[in-house]
């Protein structure tokens, strides 16, 4: 699949606007275990994705997702920022203008090492990277329904942090506290995965 | 160009940052380059990359430059910024892992003698419980 000018923009757009549309959500999310700060954070990374739309889907799929993931990193402020950045940037770094499942699979498993790296995290410490996981390993099965299957485990995921308790982030600092509430990071990654398959569906 | 190491102060609140750096101001005079910063890019309390880079930038020293930082999102955001220095700088800048009223000042002191970067980050995480 070829993803142009046109797709690409899509794409950015779809994800901004969503992101856009849950930050009080997001925010709510981040009020119960952490400093309440993500969704404004986001809104803030994404506005900015979202007026320079034009300028960074004109370039390369590669270059575009690099300028994405670099605005992020500059305009968000939180931790949030930095991971979402890197996962942005190396995904830009991998990917060309012609992606295949397998191809994405690829890159988005570079990209979530890069994200771990960055965050000095792990699988099952109430982070984004519980729904990254799960996600990529749907990807990597393949096979029919894919976009209702990838959707489901995005949702499915980050529902599963609820009872985790945060080993890292600020909500680490609350301990047992952070058992009962879904990880912001966790909604935020499972709302990303769930646009851009809508976006690569409506493509297909 | 300063001969001591840099000393770099990261903290969500622009407030704490300003008067953290009065602190080691006081204790070390000018001899020691300094730079901080506090706040999110919209201006509320968070941490900026642009903004840790620039407080990089001023603090710089060919010896090196020690950055405190407060909570989690600093110290990600600092790295981060590291990262996107020119390449020939990113080796040279060191996030200390210290609490960052008490880190700076003892890192500032610690610069101020003439210390090496290595050292400056030791004895500000000296200050660590274990």
């Amino acid at each position: 699949m070829m993803i142009d000018r046109e797709a690409r923009k899509l794409l950015f757009e779809t994800v901004a606007q969503r992101v856009i549309a849950s930050a009080e959500e997001l925010t709510d999310l981040d009020r119960a275990i952490g400093d309440g700060d993500h969704g404004v954070n986001m809104r803030r990374g994404f506005e900015a994705v979202l007026a320079a739309v034009d300028e960074l889907s004109a370039k390369n799929l590669g270059e575009s997702l690099k300028g994405v993931g670099t605005t992020l990193v500059m305009k968000v402020g939180g931790a949030s920022g930095p991971l979402y950045g890197t996962l942005f940037m190396s995904l830009g770094k991998t990917l060309d203008d012609e992606v295949t499942c397998e191809r994405v699979a690829d890159a988005f498993a570079t990209a979530i090492d890069a994200v771990r790296a960055r965050g000095k995290s792990d699988v099952g410490q109430k982070t984004m990277l519980d729904v990254l996981f799960p996600v990529l390993a749907v990807l990597r099965e393949g096979g029919t329904e894919l976009p209702v299957r990838l959707k489901a485990v995005a949702k499915a995921a980050s529902e599963e942090t609820i009872p985790m308790r945060a080993i890292r982030g600020r909500a680490s600092f609350l301990g047992e506290r952070s058992v009962g509430h879904m990880d912001p990071g966790a909604r935020s990654s499972a709302l990303i995965v769930d646009a851009v398959v809508d976006v690569m569906e409506g493509l297909a | 160009m300063s001969e001591n190491v840099g000393i770099v102060i990261v903290s969500h609140s622009a407030d704490v940052a300003r008067g953290t750096a009065l602190m080691v101001e006081q204790m070390v005079g000018r001899e020691v380059p300094l730079g901080w910063c506090g706040g999110d890019p919209g201006g509320g309390l968070g941490t900026s990359v642009e903004a840790i880079m620039a407080a990089i930038e001023r603090a710089w020293s060919e010896r090196g430059v020690a950055i405190l930082v407060d909570l989690g999102g600093a110290e990600t955001n600092s790295e981060m910024a590291i990262e996107m220095l020119p390449e020939e700088r990113r080796a040279r800048v060191v996030v200390c892992n210290a609490p960052v009223v008490e880190g700076a000042v003892m890192a500032a002191t610690e610069a101020a003698s003439g210390a090496s970067l290595e050292a400056v980050r030791q004895t500000a995480e000296e200050l660590t419980p274990v």
